[in-house]
């Protein structure tokens, strides 16, 4: 659409940045120009005012009941919005498959799980094995070939939605619709400081945000983090810069891939699992995705977290039946007011 | 293991008209997503909204609001047109992709409250014609419309198809939308809307207000949306929130691409033939097992996706599409 600046003009329009920055601001100003250099600050005072409000409508026992089941959803939001947001970031493809692969991955934890009777700890990693596979395979059939044609944004975004078709009418084929469960404990509960909390549950919110945690630092500390970050703020900077592109979008789909299965997993050990258990939790992700800016690893963790307990804090105020529409409320609200994301800078939106 | 193709469906009338319809109900939809995605250059991944508020607004004003048939058309195609703008206004402002999410969230929306505002609009039920009530139902003056018709019809041919009528009509619809958008594409207002596809920045250096051409654009396919759920409402005799779907726009997109980007005449043929193939699946006697109901479902959906990833890869101009047409993403 608008055509590409040099490199060179890029590296200046980033020094006339910093630059720009050490500028001090006038007095009455300083709150705004505070909260526009950092706006995830006005966020979380969003976030620590709906808190305050909930707690003293319904009491800290329903505010934290519900944060904990928002907490483990919004893991599976975070776990799968990482990689949609690098794979969006990185290669300019909005991937509407990407919640089928979260499907896949819970379905292969299926087959070990439950077909061949192994423990879920086999499937969990069986299943993000299988699904990396899955992601670098796309990436080799699909969406290489694709760039190499210079395929634009409409044909990627509707080769993903055949993708996600032929995928799901796959899992149609081999597990029909029946609704299915995996072999885990869904009666047995903890009480921990008064509340009470599904075991299977627990292991979710500490299984994701231990991953969580660990992807953060990944991406924070390792050279192959930065480079994926590198690649997904300017493909051709980090190139001219001398990283081999090609490995590193490899290991991005192996990456993005093993997370959606483990999302996969964790979304269909606490609830149930259908050919459409994907598609439905691909629109929330994309909240989060968009929310943390596109692109943006940390973002996409931090706004997946959020939105998952926006949601089940939702239920606290209206019935429980609306609260997928939080996400999608969200979404809309973060388009309006700040479609850059809590973290982005305004670039070419 | 035998594969017998059965031709006793081949011949029969009423199935094919049903075909028919329904080949004509995603014409329409396609025909503005045509004017959207081919022409404006913005993807919109939403059309299942404008026929849900188009179905579900006629048929709410019929049944509780008590309003008559022909009144509850223009009300239910202006309150999907100003939802269209409604949207518009903040999300046509952004870059294509987010256009694309932000639109299909909106759709999600929609169908969201046409499930849960059971009172307004009979939740997971649906709306439908009260057999203990006959004379309140949303389909009573198109049913009378439908047998004078086919009264007259039956002059020539003894016996026409019952959804004749409504074949009829929708094609004449399609033909006037059809002929209509191609006389605006024409028009120095189609080619601003071009001129928008190919690089908005320009346009607007000339002096152009883009977004009030997206909205129009975007307006009318509302309106094409809202029409369409009518048909879909009057061939399905219900309003139900699984009618209307994300994957119903994702299906008038594939009629598009089959069609061709760029091309209006393109989106009718499309539409046909992508409804004879899946339809056509029917006529091929698979044998149960390992054909099950579900099975065949699951083949039709592979077919559509085959199809996208396919036209995509080799021919992502479409049957009739052009290529200088294909000027979309950076």
């Amino acid at each position: 659409m608008c055509t590409t600046p040099r490199v060179v003009d890029r590296l200046l329009v980033m020094e006339a940045g910093q630059a720009t920055e050490s500028v001090p601001a006038a007095n009455g100003e300083r709150l705004k120009e505070e909260l526009s250099r950092r706006p995830w600050l006005g966020a979380i005072g969003v976030i620590v005012l709906i808190f305050v409000a909930l707690v003293a409508g319904h009491g800290l026992h329903d505010v934290a009941q519900t944060g904990i089941n928002g907490l483990s959803l919004g893991a599976i939001y975070a776990l799968g919005a990482v990689g949609l947001t690098l794979v969006y970031g990185i290669l300019r493809l909005v991937n509407f498959a990407h919640g089928d692969f979260l499907t896949f991955g819970a379905y292969m934890a299926y087959l070990v799980n439950v077909t061949w009777g192994l423990p879920l700890v086999v499937a969990v990693f069986w299943a993000m094995i299988t699904t990396a596979v899955l992601g670098l395979l796309f990436e080799r059939v699909l969406w290489g070939p694709m760039r190499a044609k210079h395929a634009g944004f409409l044909q990627l975004i509707l080769m993903s939605l055949g993708l996600a078709f032929v995928l799901r009418a796959v899992f149609t084929w081999f597990w029909s619709t029946e609704v299915r469960v995996l072999d885990v404990n869904v009666t047995s509960t903890v009480e921990f400081l008064g509340l009470r909390i599904g075991q299977t549950q627990l292991v979710v919110v500490i299984v994701g945000v231990a991953v969580l945690v660990a992807v953060g630092l990944m991406l924070r500390l390792t050279l192959l983090g930065k480079r994926m970050r590198a690649l997904s703020d300017d493909l051709e900077l980090a190139e001219t810069a001398g990283i081999d592109t090609r490995r590193v979008i490899n290991y991005t789909w192996i990456f993005a891939g093993a997370l959606a299965g483990l999302a996969g997993v964790l979304a269909a050990s606490i609830t149930d699992l259908y050919p459409e258990l994907g598609f439905e939790l691909l629109l929330p992700i994309f909240a989060a995705v968009i929310l943390g800016g596109i692109g943006d690893a940390f973002g996409a963790l931090a706004a997946g977290l959020l939105i998952g307990v926006m949601t089940e804090w939702s239920t606290l105020v209206i019935d429980a039946r609306w609260k997928t529409g939080v996400g999608f409320v969200v979404l809309v609200l973060a388009l309006i007011i700040r479609p850059q994301g809590i973290f982005g800078k305004a670039k070419a939106i | 293991m035998t594969l017998a193709v059965t031709f006793s469906s081949l011949t029969d009338v009423d199935f094919w008209v049903s075909v028919l319809v329904l080949a004509g109900i995603y014409a329409i939809v396609a025909v503005g997503l045509q004017l959207n995605t081919g022409f404006t250059g913005i993807v919109n991944f939403g059309m299942a909204a404008f026929m849900a508020i188009g179905a579900y607004t006629m048929a709410i004003l019929i049944i509780k609001a008590g309003f008559s048939f022909w009144l509850s058309l223009p009300c239910a195609m202006a309150a999907s047109m100003l939802f269209g703008v409604l949207v518009g206004l903040p999300s046509l402002r952004l870059r294509a992709d987010y256009f694309a999410i932000a639109t299909i969230a909106m759709a999600e929306v929609v169908r969201l409250i046409a499930q849960n505002a059971r009172g307004l609009t009979g939740g997971n039920q649906g709306l439908f014609c009260d057999i203990n009530n006959p004379s309140n139902c949303y389909t009573n003056t198109w049913n009378d419309l439908s047998d004078s018709i086919n009264n007259f019809i039956s002059n020539f041919w003894a016996d026409p198809p019952s959804l004749l009528p409504l074949l009829i009509v929708i094609w004449v619809t399609l033909g006037i939308a059809t002929f209509v958008l191609m006389r605006l594409q024409r028009a120095p207002w189609g080619r601003v809307l071009r001129a928008i596809r190919e690089d908005e920045d320009a346009a607007q250096a000339l002096g152009k207000n883009t977004l009030r051409f997206k909205l129009q654009s975007l307006a009318i396919a509302a309106l094409l949306g809202s029409i369409a759920g009518f048909f879909l409402a009057l061939d399905l005799r219900t309003v139900h929130p699984l009618d209307f779907e994300p994957l119903v726009t994702f299906f008038a997109f594939s009629v598009l691409i089959l069609g061709g980007l760029g091309s209006y005449p393109g989106v009718a043929v499309g539409s046909v033939l992508f409804w004879f193939v899946l339809e056509g699946t029917r006529f091929i006697d698979l044998p149960d097992p390992p054909f099950t109901e579900t099975r065949i479902a699951a083949v039709r959906l592979a077919i559509t996706g085959l199809l996208l990833i396919g036209l995509m890869a080799f021919r992502p101009q479409g049957l009739f599409g052009k290529r200088q047409e294909m000027v979309l993403g950076e």
